[in-house]
């Protein structure tokens, strides 16, 4: 695994030709499927892009993602909604709140490691499941309805669906540029040196603790531009979404498609939420095929979709060199 | 009556009673996570579910086989402790040797589907337990329901049997030398894989026992676990997973404070827990009676 990530697993040329198709599916999709739906896919893989950015790079699990998603949204449709916020702002005012819980829970957080670090997440974003649940401008159990999608910048309507799926997909490639960006930066290579062997970082003079902490900031404000751009999809904000069963979701979503690559959380939220899509009428027993999903992974199958086609390109790379 | 600090010494008392009760779950799941984790290295996450299991095994044996609650309190615990050994001998020993967050996210999974399995069958909201010990005694400052004060006294003698197993008998010390330096028990012809096998399904036993008696005083629902087991992960951070003696007294004492909680400021009665467990992050990051690990 240490050397996987450390080599690049395309070449330079092979890289602009996978941006280059992911492109043109995306000009392409709505054509092909419903662009809510899309949409919906997008906010989703842009999260779990944004979540994986502890686990993969920097090796913390989060169990508690849910309120930085959640969050974002309910501020996000609290401003546009109550205070007139036009679209952008509302994104803006979601996103800076996001990044603001993710530093109180961040510095609680990342003082535990391992297991620990994850049940203090966990019981962080419960705690602030809990807030939602009582604080009166969330509306409880109804949440926040019948959002305005408004106008953006003052030049575009997004009411029309095929309009704001371009705009969502502009947010989406935007941010995962960022995480790619992150990922290869010095700042990122940091963060790998910390999740291989933390004493040794230590000893090379890096303050592990902050690094670890603008990992989590990041990895928090990027969910919350998520789970703000959700809300301009659905015009909702919901108790759903900071629940914990949705901090899960996000585990899944990241270790079904591969953690610890870019592109990997993108193909776990595309398929998980298709087939959330396609199963609604199964009712409970998604929750169920969900947790089979769970074990099946983690048993026999934890590269990921991303993750085994890497190692199944490097092994033919190998092969040939060799 | 006379009015203490202008709380009515009934309303109390009562909560400190219920504390106590919630208290005596904490206790006793926390001890399963800490002997679980000692051993296995693994953090059950579906340590809520198997405590919810317990509960709608004891209604099943009640209302399909007409078993009564105190055979309920033994045939429960042993059928989902048997789960338990399933559990370990086929998923969880092959990730020993992996990362311990993998064992997090497999008993994760396997908690999702239990919860969805019993969702689909009963539904998600409550059935109701009927209460094996009706009735109760009036203490002169109280009224004792004498059903919760056998869930008190039983989850007491449950918690301190298990810390005298562990602490001072030769079966303990076995298992306190095996999660120190497996390897060196197991070349003193000690079946270590076995213990790990074994070890697991007794914790997994007291989560369904914690079940069974919870089962009566609560409704019995898909969701009792899941809920429940994210207080105990906060009492666990708060007492550390070091010592059995500390998961038990951080695990009654959080109840207790959540009770009083319940009376002199009830909107944060949900997240006092949380909130303690923030401070003893700051102040104290291994926890209370945690040695770092």
């Amino acid at each position: 695994m240490t050397a996987a990530t450390m080599s690049p697993a395309l070449s330079a040329p092979a890289k602009l030709a996978v941006a280059a198709v992911v492109a043109a599916l995306l000009v392409a999709a709505p054509f092909g499927f419903y662009p809510v739906l899309l949409m919906k896919v997008m906010c989703f893989a842009l999260f779990a892009c944004a979540f994986n950015l502890l686990p993969g790079y920097a090796g913390l699990l989060s169990f508690g993602h849910a309120m930085f998603f959640g969050g974002a949204s309910y501020i996000c449709a609290h401003t546009m909604k109550v205070m007139g916020f036009p679209p952008e702002a509302g994104l803006l005012a979601g996103t800076a709140f996001a990044a603001l819980l993710g530093l109180v829970a961040g510095a609680l957080a990342i003082r535990r490691e391992g297991i620990y670090f994850a049940m203090v997440t966990l019981a962080l974003a419960q705690m602030f499941y809990f807030f939602c649940l009582q604080a009166p401008f969330t509306n409880g159990e109804d949440g926040i309805q019948g959002v305005e999608r408004g106008t953006l910048l003052g030049l575009i309507d997004l009411t029309d669906d095929l309009t704001l799926y371009y705009v969502v997909a502009v947010i989406f490639v935007a941010g995962v540029a960022l995480i790619h960006r992150i990922v290869h930066s010095p700042f990122g290579q940091v963060l790998r040196a910390i999740r291989e062997n933390e004493p040794r970082a230590i000893s090379l003079g890096y303050s592990v603790d902050r690094y670890k902490l603008v990992a989590f900031v990041l990895s928090a404000t990027l969910a919350g531009l998520a789970g703000s751009t959700k809300v301009l999809v659905f015009q909702l904000a919901s108790l759903t979404d900071v629940y914990w069963t949705m901090s899960g979701e996000v585990v899944l979503m990241t270790i079904v498609g591969g953690m610890g690559t870019i592109l990997g959380p993108a193909v776990g939220a595309a398929v998980i939420v298709m087939m959330q899509n396609y199963l609604a009428s199964f009712g409970e027993w998604v929750l169920v095929i969900q947790g089979c999903i769970f074990v099946l992974v983690v048993s026999v199958f934890r590269r990921g979709i991303v993750g085994e086609i890497k190692a199944a390109a490097e092994r033919r790379r190998a092969r040939r060199a060799g | 009556m006379m009015e203490l600090i202008g709380i009515p010494p009934q309303a109390l008392f009562g909560q400190l009673m219920l504390g106590l009760i919630n208290g005596s779950f904490y206790a006793m799941l926390s001890l399963g996570l800490a002997v679980i984790f000692g051993l296995l290295n693994v953090i059950n996450f579906a340590h809520g579910a198997q405590y919810m299991l317990g509960a709608f095994v004891a209604w099943m044996l009640l209302n399909w086989l007409g078993i009564p609650y105190w055979g309920a309190l033994v045939i429960a615990p042993i059928l989902v402790a048997a789960t338990g050994l399933v559990i370990e001998r086929v998923f969880l020993r092959r990730l020993h040797d992996l990362d311990h967050l993998y064992g997090l996210l497999l008993t994760f999974g396997l908690a999702l589907i239990f919860e969805g399995v019993m969702r689909s069958q009963f539904g998600a909201a409550g059935m109701p337990y009927g209460n094996p010990l009706p009735g109760g005694v009036n203490l002169g400052f109280m009224y004792l329901p004498w059903y919760r004060g056998w869930i008190i006294v039983a989850s007491l003698a449950i918690c301190l049997a298990t810390w005298f197993v562990i602490e001072r008998t030769k079966l303990g010390a076995y298992l306190r030398a095996a999660t120190e330096r497996p390897e060196i028990v197991q070349s003193f012809g000690i079946d270590v894989p076995r213990m790990i096998t074994l070890t697991y399904a007794f914790g997994v036993g007291l989560a369904a026992l914690a079940g069974v008696l919870a089962a009566p005083a609560y409704q019995v629902s898909p969701n009792m676990g899941s809920n429940l087991i994210i207080v105990v992960f906060a009492v666990v951070v708060i007492g550390g997973m070091g010592s059995i003696m500390g998961a038990i007294v951080t695990g009654f004492g959080l109840g207790v404070i959540e009770g009083l909680t319940k009376v002199f400021y009830p909107e944060a009665s949900n997240t006092v827990i949380f909130v303690i467990m923030a401070l003893v992050l700051m102040v104290r990051p291994a926890g209370l009676f945690g040695a770092a690990k």
